[in-house]
Formats: C-alpha cells, structure tokens, sequence
C-alpha cells in the first residue's frame, strides 16, 4: 500500500512537472538582487535592490565610476558650473531611448518634475531639494513648475538652478532618483510604464522579465551610446532574502555574485580563507542612539562611561568577523579632504571615573535602563556583548530588548527607549550625509538632541562654497556630537561582502557603496551553472587560475 | 442538505465581513507605519503618500472605500510594492503556493494515513512502533532544520537536486518533503488514534462475528469512521498549507504566498494583509464546510444541522 | 451505504461502571509499561532543567568569547554556541522555559478546545454553527497583527505568552472534539442515555468525553512541540523571553541558522533538538498509555 502510494505521488509530480521544463534561455551573469524591489521606477525607488534594478537600466547625467564612484560622464557629455556655484549647465549627448525615441533635455526637465510632484509621492523627492523651488513644490506650496529652476535651454543642453552651492550635486546626478524616465512612454502607460512589455530606457540594458519574487532579466540594449563597450548579453537578477538560502545558491553554482545579504555570518571564518570572498569598506556606520532627554543617560558623563567601557574590538573580532574595523568617529574614514574624528580607545579606569562623578559609583544606584534593538541575529550577539562588557566593567545591568522592526522604528520615532541601535549608510560620498540628520527638526535625529547652535553650524557648511572650510566646519559638527555630547556610541564600520570568482569574471570590483554595475562586467570563464570548490584557497588563485589542488584545503 | 448548504453559505458573508473589520481595526492600532522606515521621510513627503493611498481619511472611511473595492473584486495597490496591486501579487504567487501546497498535501495523506493505520492494526506491536517512532521524528524534526538538512544532504552532499528556486520538477520535491513531513506525521497519530477508537466499537464486533473477511471490515467499515478525526485536522491543515509557509519559501527561494503572510504584516503593507487574511479565512471557510458535510457523507447517522 | 449495526449492551457497562472508572483507568496505567517509561523520563526532563543549571559550572549568560563554536568536549559536553556559551547548561536553561510553555499552552488548548467542541457538537444546530463561526472568524485573523498589538499595550511578559499560544492551539482541538461529538452522539448508547433522561452534563462528561480521548490526548501531545517551537517565532515578534535567556525553540532555530554548504554546527541542533524529541516522545509514551488506560470499552479486561 505506502509502495503505491509513493508511486502516485512521484505520478503526481511528474505530471505537475512537465509543464515547467527548463527550456529558458540561459543568462550569461546571474546575480543577487537582495529583497524584491517596492519598485523601480527611479522617481518611486527607495532602496538598494530597486536602484540596482534601475541604475541599469538607465543612465543619470553622471554615473559613478565603478570602483571609485567619482562622477562621469553619463548622458551629459560635459557640463558648466557658474562661479557661486548655482547654475548647472549640462550638454547633453545625442541619444535615445530603446524604443528609438530622441531622449532629450524636455526628458530631464519631466522627469525631475514629476519626481518633485506631491501627487507622485516620492519618498527620495528631497534628493532634489537642492534645486531651487524643490521643496516648496514637492510640499504643495507653490503649484508652478515653471518656478522650479529646471529649464531645457535647447534639446541638448539642461539647465539647473540650485537654490544654494551643494558641493555634491554632481554625484548626485548619478543617484537613481535623478535618473530620465521616459516621458512618451509615462504618458500612454501611466503607473504601469515599467513593465516589460512597455517600458523604454536609456542605459546599458533593457528589460526582458520581471516576475514576482523570482527574477529580472536585463538584456543588452543596442541603442544604449556606449554599446560596443558592454560584454553582457542577458543577465539576471534575483530577488531573494534568505542569507543561508542565497549562500547554498551561491555555491551551487546558481549565483554567480551575491553581496552581504548572502554570506552567513556563521561560515566567515571559513570564507576568509576562500579566493572567492572579497571585502571592501563601506560607506555605513554601525552605532547605538542615546536618548539625551532620559535619566541617566541625560549626563553626558554617564553616555561617556558606558563609551569607555566598550570594548569594540572584540565585537569586530569575534561577533562580525568580516573585517569591520572598530569605528572611531560616524563618518566612516576614506573621504578625500575630510579629516577624521577620532575618539579615545578603551579606558575603564576613566568610565569609572565618569560614572561615580554622575553619582554611581561601582554602577550603585545606577538606574533600570534597557539597550533596543530590531529583532535580528547579529544585532542579538552585539548586544549580548556589550550588556556583559557594561556588566563587568561598571557593574550596571542594562535590559536588553528586542522589538520587531516597526515596532523598533515607532520606538525610535518616538525617543521612547534608552539605548537604541542604528545604523547609516551614506547617500553621496561627503560627510554631511551621516552629520545633517543631528538638526533638531531632522526626522533621522530620534535622540532628542536639540541645539539651534548645531542646525546653524550646518546650515553654515552648506552654504559655504570654499572646499577646505567646508569640510572643517563639518568636522566641527562631528565633534561636537562625538567627542563633547556622545549623543551616539560609534561601534564600527561596515564592510561590503562580496562573494565572486574572479576566474570568472572581470569587473565586479567591491566598492564603497555596494553598487553593482553590469556594463562593465566581462566574462571570462562566465557563468558558472555547476557546484563550487568547497575549498578555494586564497593563495592559489592571486597567481592566476591553476587548478586547486585538494592537498592545499584550509 | 440543499437548505444547510445554503444557509451556511449565506453565513459567510456576515462571517467575512467581521473578519475584515476586526483585521482592519487590528492593523489601524498596531504601532508603525507602512513608510516607516531607517531612513525617516520629511513630513511633507509622509504627507504626499498618505494623501496617494487615501490614510489620510478617517478610518470609517477608509473602511468603506476598502469594502467598496473588495466587493468589485479590486484588492487594492500594495503599499509596499508600489509597482504592483495586491489582485497582481496574489495571482502571480498563489498558483505556485497552491501546486507546491497539493503535492506535500498528496504526499502527507498518501503517507500518514495507511501508516497510521497500519500502526492501529498491530497496536503496540513492533510495526505500530517503528512507523509512530518515524511520526514523532517527523514532528519533532521543525521544518527549519528539515529544510536546510535535505539541501546539504540531497543537493550538496549526492548532488540529486538543486538547493533552490522554482521552475522545475526537481525544485518542488525537496520544499514538498519539507512542508509535508509535519502534516504526515500528524495525519498518521490522528488516523491511529481514530482506528483504535473504531476498531473497538460494537458494529465492528459485530461485523466480525457476522464472519465477514478482515479486510472487508477495516476498509469498508472501520476505515470510514477511523479518518474523522484526520478529517477535523485537514480542514484547517488544508487552508494553511494551500496558501503557502513562509518557512519553506524562504529555506528553497521560492516565489510563493506564504511570504506574504508574514512579511505584510510586518510591513504594515494593510492592503496586502487585508487580501491575504481574505483569501485565507475564504478558503478556511470553504474548506470546513467540506469537512462537515464529508462528515454526513461517511457516517450517515450524523445530520446536517 | 452501510449502517453498521450497533449492540446496546455496552450503554449497561457504562453506566454501571461509571463511579469507580478514574480508579481502575488509574490501575491501569501503572500496569502499563510505556506510561512508566514516559512517565519517568518525562519527570527526568523536568527535574533536569529545573535542577541542572545548578550544577553545571556555567551561567548561561556568561560568554567566553575565545572559546566559540566548540564542538562537544569534557568541559563542554554539549559544545559552546556563538557566543562560547556552555550549551548544556543553555539548553537547560531552556527547558524551564519551553517545557512551561509547552504544558500551559497544552492545558489551555485543551480547556477551552474540549469544552468548546463538546458543547457545540452535542448541541448541534444553531449553537453548534455559532460557536464554530466563532473559530472560522479566530482562525482567520492576522495572528501576527494580534501579537504585535499585545505586546504593544500589554508589554512583554510571560503570562501573555502563554496566553497568546494557548489563544490559538484550542481552535483546531475545538474542531477535532466536535467532529468527534457529533459523530459520537448519534450513537445508541448515547440516544438511549438520552431517552433515560440523564443530564447533559452527566452525558458529556461521563459516557462522551471518554469516549473520544484517544484522538483528543494525541492531539494534545502534539500541540506540545507545536508551541515550543511557535513561541521562537513569538520571539521574533518581541513576545517571550529575551536574550540573554533562551527556549528550546530558539536555540535550535539559531543552530538551524548554522546549517550551509561550507560547514554545520550539528551540536547547536542536536541538543535542543533531541531535548525537544526527548520529551516529545516521552508525552506520546505517557499519552499511549493513558489513552489505553481510560478506554470505557477495555474495562475490566486486562
């Protein structure tokens, strides 16, 4: 009886079976695309895995250089900056979209506008707030389009107007809310514009399929300027969360490039070892809030002991493990031009100090406090090892609490909490993209930190053109949260993780932002399709690509 | 039976109707927002959004334009796959929930049934323990570490199938296995129980007595009251596993529903969440009444009400 | 369709034999040797976690973070997690966590479902298809909505833990119970208690109930591992306990965590897990045995 009974089963999947054969054409490159995008019209995008969907199918003024992510030239050819630094003019290249239509300067002119329209919604909207009238536009205030400072001189030349200097307008050309969208082609479809059947772009590739949760498929597009200069033909993008799911697709082959959100935290050690695993700094800082306004870390010396007290090392050491290096200062160090803050090491002699001048000495008396985090593996064992590192080294007990992540950011909104964790990841390469959010009325703040000296001191940087003191105010701004208020506890930098066979490919260089850009992906064994070595020693491959041999395993 | 067809049917909508308002009052008082996120949006942005999807009306309202649309058969706009409308998602998602739901469904009653039966029939003996030892494994195996075992096992360690995705027979066998196992082994303890509750009835007695042959008497007579209580357990069992377990889905990367169910709630996507609770307490709804008029069906004694 | 006929002569055991049926059900089970074998290890289970954490020489807090992730040892028997935390003594520790949630959550699924189901069975009609519209409306709404506004107004404790688990477990026993009422009822024994005028209750409690426990004890001890294993997923939601403290459940799905295609910590599934299987399979030992033991239809027949 169980004998037939499996025999109907296996009849049954047969039958379900047949009409799935595998008869799709074959990518030449398959890559992790991390969650399914909210979506990928550039003016709606909000995210990495949309703007890695978008960011290749269409092409900004600038784009960012692969590896070190300066601005190129994009569909501007070249481009003007006015002496006060305000008006932007861009030439733009003679090009068209993939269905052939001319793209045009009347494109961009659209496209930011309806990015800035109140009734698009647009949750990055205030990327362009730097041009002028954005921001009275986007809120409703002024209903003219004409007031914003956006004007098509002629078909090739695009004009901005910047309501004050922004020292990053030019990288942020290439961010994938400024990207054209096809006005002819918005017209007609409407919302549903981006899908495969209607949608035009203007970048190196074009959309094939888009199916829920399962994949995106970019094919090559010949009309794109730079054709002849794009190796891939059909490449793939999964969308998929899983982190230990995405490692086995990893190495069976099916993923020929994933990023963090495929490494296991747990198999690291391991991937250290491996040729395959690639790490590189990342623009993102891991650190924990202080609620200011909340006894007893309204004392700046009690936020100042518990900073002292950690011992940052050996979260990096034993619980990341990836390479992160203990952070010394928000914003992460590699700026060109910015000089780094740096906080003191590890003193426990001085947080006790500290924290018998606030009136507990030996952590007696010291009130119930609670350290928040969002529900999640890794932010459990960093907080496991600061609660005992607090525990042992100032004799305080801080609860630990985790929330679901709404809950966690309703929490945080709301500056109901203690300590809460956080985390940033910079927008455009300068420093005030981890440093403006401190300003009182800023919704990022969530510390209650509330100074008219600091928003002023920003707002001072912003308008100043000159680079170097530019950069010196900001830095002043750093320190003024960091070393004198610790509003924050910096823990560490992230890195990204790559995992990809350079025997494979060219092109896939990490950089600080996480980007992957398939224009400048080459092939060269290409797509694997088959298991990987479960051994990949690092030594091996630096020579060039010689057969691993099994004796030389980790 | 037509009349209690009828009335149960008409109970439905008062039924689906509660069920709607008390998710959407649920939702509407749960801390956070479906824009909530790391990045806090300034408030004039908040306020375009909430403006486009209308949650700047009062909750009544919202309510009604809710009903209004449900009942054209329009499920609404994802509030967090903007590109996409809840009607869209489930459609794209449901068949392949619902192919991989029947397979591991097939699988769970092809097994658990004969071998809970089969445990029955040699009550306590070496059988009844060898096939119960596996039902227990099963349930005390979570689908978790199910999952993952079968990959580094089937796909890593013998290289039979692939570790995940969805397209081909190969990719549904292992998520099947993994869905299925609990509910085999639940179906083979609640058919054993039900048989040893049956075997000892007196009709059973009597058809013995009357000479009639072992099998005729436990496949015609005893099996048919033996299963009721595995019929209770698949009412719902069915309605879960048809729409999918976001567990599975995620160990195997598969495009389904299951997903949904879990993730809209913790987007605060309500559209989404709104449609998922629909489609599951429709199906759940449907699915019981099947159950209580199987129930008439195989023992005759029993009246529809 | 056949009607399979029915003899009368058992309604005269039963309600004869109805007072002294607890004690001889309780002579039963001590004959029977899987109920003491369940039993005992059952016991065993318990007084481990309760006592053990005791008697190890670790805290399962205590972290020793050059000692992660060894396998099974003399010093370590059941290895260290993440963390270099003694895994014997977390999983301990755990126990006393999922073995309360566990048979709380049990006992209230088995209160309110039993009770529910009964009525509604052996009512029939109207009330019967209230009171099961009752469960179609609890099936169907968003659980997780439900938890996340409990620990939203209610906060984290522990009580509402096992509330929220109980609150679901008792839908499907509910529906079993009844389904076993209703086919229960429209037998003769029960039609001729009927006829004879004993009281509902009386009916209910003494000639039905035992009847149907085999299905409903099995399904009892499957809810166990059920709500072990939900409450590391009510964890996730911010219910339950929280960190440095465990369960069952969210140990062995933080060791499932460790399962990939380089390298496994087996001794971070395998402990729990078998903690978890143990006591699973000394319930369905324990509830074998007490299934036999109250059977109305094997009394006096050793």
């Amino acid at each position: 009886m169980l004998n037939k009974c499996l025999m109907a089963v296996i009849g049954l999947c047969l039958i379900l079976g047949s009409g799935c054969g595998d008869t799709e054409e074959k990518p030449d490159f398959v890559f992790l695309l991390g969650a399914e995008p909210e979506t990928f019209d550039p003016a709606l995008c909000s995210g990495q895995p949309g703007g890695r969907v978008c960011l290749n199918l269409f092409e900004g003024l600038t784009f960012r250089h692969p590896e070190n992510l300066t601005p190129q030239p994009g569909m501007a050819k070249s481009w003007d900056i006015s002496e006060d630094g305000l008006v932007y003019t861009f030439h733009l290249r003679e090009t068209t979209w993939s269905d052939g239509v001319k793209l045009t300067a009347h494109d961009f002119v659209f496209s930011w506008e309806r990015t800035l329209r109140p009734i698009t919604a647009s949750k990055y909207a205030n990327m362009l707030y730097p041009v002028a009238g954005a921001e009275e536009y986007n809120s409703g205030k002024n209903t003219d389009p004409n007031s914003l400072g956006l004007r098509a001189v002629d078909d090739l030349t695009f004009e901005v107007t910047l309501h004050s200097p922004c020292a990053y307008f030019l990288d942020l050309c290439g961010f994938y809310t400024l990207l054209p969208t096809p006005k002819h082609v918005i017209d007609e479809h409407g919302e549903n514009w981006i899908r495969p059947e209607f949608i035009a772009s203007n970048g190196a590739f074009t959309l094939d399929q888009w199916l829920l949760n399962r994949s995106f498929r970019f094919r090559k597009n010949p009309k794109y300027w730079n054709a002849e200069s794009v190796a891939l033909d059909l490449a793939e993008g999964i969308p998929a969360e899983n982190i230990n799911a995405n490692f086995n697709l990893y190495m069976s082959g099916v993923f020929d490039w994933v990023d963090a959100s495929g490494v296991p935290q747990f198999v690291i050690p391991e991937l250290k070892k491996r040729a395959d695993f690639h790490i590189k700094p990342y623009f993102c800082t891991y650190f924990y809030r202080f609620n200011v306004e909340r006894p007893p870390f309204d004392d700046v010396r009690v936020r100042k002991a518990l900073f002292l007290a950690m011992n940052r090392h050996d979260i990096v050491d034993y619980v990341t493990k990836a390479g992160q290096t203990v952070a010394h200062s928000l914003v992460p160090p590699g700026l060109p031009g910015y000089e780094e803050v740096r906080l003191p090491e590890r003193n426990v002699e001085e947080a006790r100090r500290l924290l018998a001048e606030a009136g507990y000495p030996e952590g007696k008396g010291f009130p119930k406090s609670e350290l928040l985090f969002n529900t999640s593996e890794s932010h459990k064992s960093i907080a496991e090892v600061l609660q005992q590192q607090w525990k042992e080294a100032l004799g305080i007990e801080v609860e630990l609490v985790n929330q679901e992540w709404k809950v966690f950011l309703a929490t945080t909104r709301e500056v109901d909490y203690w300590i809460a964790r956080g985390s940033w990841i910079g927008d455009y390469l300068d420093p005030n993209t981890f440093l403006d959010m401190w300003t009182s009325t800023n919704g990022n703040n969530r510390t209650g930190f509330s100074e008219p000296e600091y928003d002023a001191l920003i707002g001072k940087a912003a308008r100043t053109v000159d680079v170097a003191e530019r950069m010196r105010l900001l830095r002043q701004a750093e320190e003024w949260i960091l070393t004198d208020q610790m509003i924050i506890l910096p823990v560490y930098y992230y890195v990204v993780q790559n995992l990809y066979d350079e025997r494979d490919f060219d092109g896939l260089n990490p950089n600080l932002l996480n980007t992957i850009d398939l224009k400048f992906i080459k092939p060269k064994r290409g797509h694997r399709g088959y298991p990987r070595e479960k051994s990949l020693p690092r030594t091996e491959i630096v020579s060039e690509a010689v057969p691993i041999s099994s004796e030389d395993g980790s | 039976m037509t009349s209690f067809l009828i009335r149960r049917l008409l109970s439905t909508i008062p039924l689906l109707f509660v069920i709607l308002l008390g998710s959407f009052v649920l939702m509407q008082k749960a801390p956070g927002g479906p824009f909530d996120s790391e990045r806090s949006l300034p408030p004039e942005i908040e306020a375009n959004l909430q403006a486009k999807y209308h949650l700047d009306e009062p909750v009544i309202q919202q309510f009604g334009r809710y009903l209004g649309n449900v009942v054209q058969g329009d499920l609404g706009p994802s509030l967090k796959y903007q590109a996409r409308s809840v009607n869209e998602i489930i459609a794209q998602a449901l068949p392949v929930s619902l192919t991989l739901g029947a397979i591991a469904l097939f699988m769970a009653m092809a097994l658990g049934i004969p071998a809970g039966i089969l445990g029955a029939l040699n009550h306590n003996g070496p059988k009844d323990f060898l096939l119960m030892g596996v039902a227990l494994l099963g349930i005390c195996i979570p689908n978790f570490v199910l999952g993952p075992l079968l990959i580094i096992l089937v796909s890593f360690g013998f290289g039979w199938l692939p570790a995940g995705g969805w397209g081909t027979l190969g990719q549904v066998l292992l998520p099947a296995i993994t869905l299925g196992a609990i509910r085999a082994a639940y179906v083979a303890r609640l058919a054993r129980a039900g048989m040893l509750e049956v075997v000892k009835q007196d009709y059973i007695r009597t058809a013995r007595a009357k000479g009639l042959r072992e099998r005729v008497v436990i496949g015609k007579h005893a099996l048919r009251l033996a299963i009721l209580p595995v019929l209770s357990y698949l009412g719902p069992a069915t309605a879960s596993i048809l729409v999918g377990s976001v567990v599975v889905e995620k160990i195997f990367n598969i495009p389904g529903l299951g997903t949904f169910f879990v993730n809209s709630a913790l987007n605060r996507d309500y559209t989404m969440a709104m449609g998922t609770v629909l489609l599951y307490s429709g199906l759940l709804i449907t699915l019981n009444l099947i159950v209580d008029v199987l129930y008439a069906v195989i023992d005759p004694r029993v009246e529809l009400s | 369709m056949s009607a399979a006929p029915q003899e009368t002569d058992l309604l005269q055991e039963q309600l004869v034999g109805g007072s002294s049926f607890w004690s001889d059900a309780w002579k039963r089970l001590k004959k029977s040797r899987q109920a003491i074998v369940g039993g005992a290890i059952l016991i065993i289970v318990v007084v481990a976690s309760l006592v053990g954490p005791f008697l190890t020489p670790y805290s399962q807090e205590v972290q020793d973070l050059e000692r992660q992730l060894e396998p099974p040892s003399w010093d370590h028997p059941f290895g260290t997690d993440l963390a270099g935390r003694d895994m014997l003594t977390r999983v301990l520790m755990g126990g006393r966590l999922s073995l309360a949630v566990g048979m709380v959550a049990t006992l209230v699924s088995l209160l309110i479902g039993v009770t529910w189901g009964s009525v509604a069975g052996f009512k029939g009609g109207n009330v019967d298809n209230a009171m099961m519209r009752v469960v179609d409306m609890l099936y169907s709404l968003p659980f997780m909505f439900f938890v996340i506004l409990l620990v939203a107004f209610l906060g984290r404790n522990l009580l509402l833990l096992f509330l929220a688990l109980g609150a679901v477990q008792w839908l499907t026993m509910s529906r079993i119970v009844r389904g076993q009422m209703i086919q229960l009822r429209a037998q003769e024994f029960v039609q001729a208690a009927v006829a004879l005028g004993v009281s509902n209750r009386r009916i209910i409690f003494r000639h039905l109930i035992p009847n149907m426990l085999g299905p409903i004890i099995v399904y009892a001890t499957l809810t166990v591992p059920a709500v072990m294993l939900e409450e590391a997923f009510l964890s996730f939601l911010g219910l339950g306990v929280q960190p440095p403290n465990s369960s069952w459940g969210l140990l062995a799905a933080d060791g499932a965590k460790t399962i990939t295609a380089l390298r496994t910590a087996w001794w971070l599934i395998l402990f729990p897990g078998l903690a978890l299987g143990l006591t699973l399979f000394a319930l369905n030992f324990l509830g074998d045995g007490l299934r036999d033991a109250l059977d109305p239809k094997l009394k006096n027949q050793d």
